[in-house]
């Protein structure tokens, strides 16, 4: 299916989470598939609730595992994440897939030197000296952009600010060249400039080493300037997944279409077909997994319904038509998952 | 220029809400009608005993426990559970009493501490510091040494003992309080200290004050035990369950129940006690503000 | 600052007595002899400021005056008495921490368990439980019904290593039983929040083994704060001891100062209260020393 040369890095197919909650089962990814190409961008976008985070912690085993159940395949290099001894997905964690998270104030362990928290990571995963592995870890430190790498080593978490502590975290995520990065919202808890200078320092390695990343969002702006491909995500479902060309300009889900009009940078959101409705916000909060609607899981908020089957039954993603403009090459489908989009 | 409209106060605890959770918390439940029903029985203890306290029956010495006396008779022939129940009247007494006497005293100074700040806070915390450098029991021995033995000052010595810490709570939730925009709202608008006191910040420091107070009690019925079993606290022939687990000490050897019955009624009742303050503080104060969780030794 | 206010306080002990201390001390041994060279003795025939800072001034050489009773030093007295209350509350803080840290560990590790239910139980019980009244209960089982063990007295370790540990037992549970439950419940909170923090993910995520992840990103940051409240236990048990001393016919600082209560001689239970707040203010000093130096956070 894809169009990539490699095979890809990820496969995700029909990955379903339910987590037992004391208000009864949550249904929190409902079905998942999707691909990373080797050196491709995959952002995952949605609102807070929608699944976006659990449904990479699943990934990785790291959702408790008296809570949750993690049905589906994922294969990472053609090996299924799903199906390994914990001593196996242990060994991948690390070499196989990096994980950066969200609050870099408090993935870090506090009362740990920063070479400490990153020499244990290297030598969980190589036989090396620890005089070895320090040095690496200031080689990955001054990779990631720390000034007085050598220093850091020895500093606490708490004595870095917000963007150096990520950087730390992205250096622990790369110390043994991951095929794939996971980076959970990793720029929301910090401010605009280090935002900028991450999703740079990102770039760059990404080109330098081929890795896949997998990046969670639910800001469009980040989106635009950092991913080949966008993922929809709502109520724990793709509702519509394209190359970041197709998703932007020309959204086909009502629910993309609101998330674009609620981004304040794009005034304009809508293409220049202009036929249609000019959203500005998606009204309403995202379904209760444990309570998800029947029938489309949009329908509840969504502005055009008006489809029969809105209300019982869920559309399948399926390819969206293309606009008048050309398209040539081997391009990725775009598709979306509504009943009233096309 | 318009006037900012004055934000409104939070919602204040809803006390139903509050209540339901609690009804919901069967543990917490559970131990609440036990206090309550121990708290009947002591209120009423004439009515529930069966015979008077001190009546006496030397034929009927260290007989163990049976029908006719549940928990046995002790060396001059009492009956046990009368005077169980009776003994519960004065613990409960004691305890309640004295730790009324620190909650206002504490919480009067908490407040005065925590909103005046400056000097007033400065000068009542080093005093309060200075009282809580004391061990606990051994404070209290002190005043009974100073005041000599008795109910009263056994109330009196346990509140003192408690006040450092109902003023620790009152201040810090006060100082929580005291800048929220509603606080200062209300003063902006003109009103009183006493006004902002009572309407405002009491009522918001209230929760963690709650809690505090029954852990409180469980160390209280325990110290007015401990206190009684040294022979400071409450003075025989009055039963009290520390003075009946003293007496009962010499007999232990020769007859268990002595010593058994009063030891439990003491277990149960400062575990209830706990277990309540445990409840209310899942309930009232999940951030745990409460100093010294856990039977407040 | 506030050792000043502790000994103020203290000194105002022997002042607070109705009437004459020592006189009522002497009660039927009353001389006027006796009673004018205790006077003089313990400075109490100067003004009052005077009398204070005399006090005050002996007591930092390590003078805390005679008793009324018996005419000793107080100081020797205390120190006397000393090693026995050390090594019991000793004795029950290490018990406290072997039983609470390995059963708040599985506790946190099983939560709603059944041995995470039992500890729950037992350590409700055991918060709630009277420590007399449990040492009580441990004589008559133990050195009554059983026999195992003796009920009482003190035999120092460099006399008989072997009765001093017989001897130890009982009252070491029975004091450490209440700091025992306090701490088992502190680490079981303790490490289930650590277990939750997301550090232990970001550990998790290295691929670091299961076990290095507890120790190093568990147990080492739950454990942390266990200093702290360890210390704070210690003081408390401090003055638990007194009432389990009785019991046990501990000849420690409790049964001293229960004594001098008894007799009415106020210098020693000045001297007793002085050193109890003393070691209390010490074992917290110690304790913030302790945890600056361990904690990162606040190590400047």
């Amino acid at each position: 299916m894809s169009g990539s040369m490699a095979g890809p890095v990820l496969e995700v197919d029909d990955l379903r989470v339910q987590l037992r909650t004391p208000r009864g089962t949550a249904h929190v990814v409902n079905g998942l598939s999707y691909t990373v190409g080797p050196g491709e961008t995959v952002a995952v976008v949605g609102e807070s609730g929608s699944g976006k985070s659990v449904s990479v912690l699943a990934l990785l085993g790291l959702l408790p595992p008296r809570v949750a159940t993690v049905t589906g395949r994922a294969l990472l290099e053609g090996e299924d994440l799903l199906a390994m001894s914990p001593e196996r997905l242990r060994q991948v964690r690390g070499p196989g897939a990096g994980m950066v998270f969200q609050d870099p104030m408090t993935s870090l362990n506090p009362v740990l030197t920063v070479g400490k928290q990153i020499v244990e990571g290297l030598r969980a995963h190589a036989d090396v000296s620890k005089e070895a592995a320090r040095r690496r870890a200031a080689e990955l430190l001054a990779e990631v952009g720390l000034p007085d790498p050598e220093g850091a080593l020895d500093r606490y978490p708490h004595e870095l600010s917000g963007g150096m502590r990520q950087r730390v975290v992205i250096a622990i995520a790369l110390s043994n060249s991951p095929s794939l990065l996971i980076a959970d919202e990793a720029t929301t808890a910090l401010d605009v400039t280090v935002q900028a200078q991450i999703i740079d320092l990102v770039e760059k390695l990404q080109a330098d080493h081929g890795t896949g990343v997998i990046w969670i969002t639910h800001d469009l702006g980040v989106v635009a300037g950092i991913a080949d491909r966008v993922l929809v995500m709502y109520g724990g479902r793709c509702v519509e997944d394209g190359t970041v060309d197709d998703v932007l300009e020309r959204p086909a889900h009502p629910y993309t279409r609101g998330l674009l009009g609620s981004l304040p940078d794009l005034a304009a959101p809508v293409g220049p077909d202009g036929e249609l409705p000019d959203l500005t916000t998606v009204p309403g909060l995202p379904p209760a997994p444990t309570d998800l609607p029947t029938g489309c899981v949009f329908w509840p908020r969504c502005p055009v319904r008006g489809d029969a089957r809105c209300e019982t039954e869920q559309p399948p993603l399926v390819v969206v038509p293309r606009g008048q403009k050309g398209h040539f090459g081997p391009e990725l489908p775009h598709r979306a998952a509504t009943w009233c989009g096309g | 220029m318009t006037a900012e409209p004055v934000p409104l106060r939070p919602v204040r605890p809803r006390w139903r809400e509050t209540l339901g959770l609690l009804v919901r918390n069967k543990v917490a439940l559970g131990a609440a009608l036990v206090l309550l029903a121990i708290i009947v029985v002591a209120v009423f203890d004439r009515a529930f005993a069966p015979q008077s306290a001190n009546a006496q029956d030397i034929a009927d010495r260290l007989q163990a426990p049976s029908w006719s006396h549940p928990f046995g008779t002790d060396n001059l022939g009492r009956d046990i559970l009368s005077r169980v129940i009776i003994g519960a009247s004065v613990s409960l007494k004691v305890g309640f009493l004295s730790v009324g006497l620190a909650l206002v005293v504490g919480t009067l100074l908490g407040l005065l501490a925590g909103y005046y700040g400056g000097w007033v806070d400065d000068v009542l915390m080093r005093l309060m510091d200075m009282l809580f450098a004391f061990p606990a029991v051994l404070l209290a021995i002190a005043i009974l040494a100073i005041r000599g033995p008795g109910t009263s000052n056994t109330i009196i010595a346990i509140a003192v003992v408690y006040v450092p810490i109902f003023a620790r709570v009152t201040r810090a939730s006060v100082l929580g309080v005291r800048e929220e925009v509603y606080v200062r709202a209300s003063r902006s608008v003109g009103a009183s200290d006493f006004r902002l006191l009572t309407r405002h910040v009491l009522p918001n420091a209230a929760p963690p004050i709650i809690v505090q107070t029954s852990v409180s009690l469980a160390f209280a019925v325990l110290a007015e035990a401990a206190l009684s079993f040294l022979g400071l606290g409450t003075q025989p022939p009055n039963p009290s369950w520390g003075l009946m687990l003293a007496e009962g000490r010499e007999f232990i050897g020769l007859a268990w129940w002595l010593a058994f019955f009063p030891g439990m009624a003491i277990v149960v009742t400062v575990l209830c006690f706990n277990l309540l303050g445990d409840g209310l503080r899942d309930v009232l104060d999940p951030r745990q503000r409460t100093l010294m969780a856990g039977g407040g030794r | 600052m506030v050792l000043a206010g502790v000994s103020v306080l203290v000194f105002s002990l022997i002042h607070l007595v109705k009437g004459d201390p020592v006189r009522r001390a002497l009660g039927t041994r009353y001389s006027q002899e006796a009673y004018d060279a205790l006077r003089a003795r313990n400075g109490l025939d100067l003004p009052l400021v005077e009398q204070y800072f005399t006090w005050a001034g002996r007591a930092l050489t390590g003078d805390l005056g005679v008793s009324f009773r018996s005419g000793e030093p107080v100081t020797t007295l205390i120190a006397e008495r000393l090693p026995a209350t050390l090594t019991l509350a000793l004795a029950a803080i290490v018990l406290a921490l072997l039983i609470a840290v390995p059963l708040g560990t599985i506790s946190a590790l099983r939560p709603r368990s059944v041995v995470d239910r039992i500890a729950t139980v037992i350590s409700q019980f055991g918060i709630s439980v009277p420590d007399f009244w449990l040492a009580i209960v441990l004589i008559l089982v133990f050195a009554g019904t059983l026999g195992w063990l003796p009920s009482g007295g003190y035999v120092p370790l460099t006399e008989n290593p072997v009765e001093w540990a017989q001897r130890l037992i009982l009252p070491a549970i029975a004091t450490g039983v209440v700091s025992g439950s306090v701490l088992t419940r502190f680490v079981r909170s303790s490490v289930l929040e650590a277990l939750g923090s997301d550090h232990v993910r970001t550990a998790q995520a290295k691929g670091l083994p299961t076990r290095q992840v507890f120790t190093w990103h568990v147990l080492r940051n739950a454990l942390l704060p266990l200093v702290t409240v360890t210390g704070v236990q210690l003081a408390y048990l401090l003055s638990g001891v007194v009432v389990v001393e009785i019991v046990f016919s501990w000849p420690g600082l409790g049964q001293l100062a229960l004594q001098a209560v008894e007799a009415r001689d106020y210098p020693v239970l000045q001297g007793a209260v002085l050193l109890f707040a003393l070691v209390f203010l010490v074992i917290n000093l110690l304790v913030d020393l302790l945890y600056t130096r361990i904690d990162p956070r606040i190590r400047q």
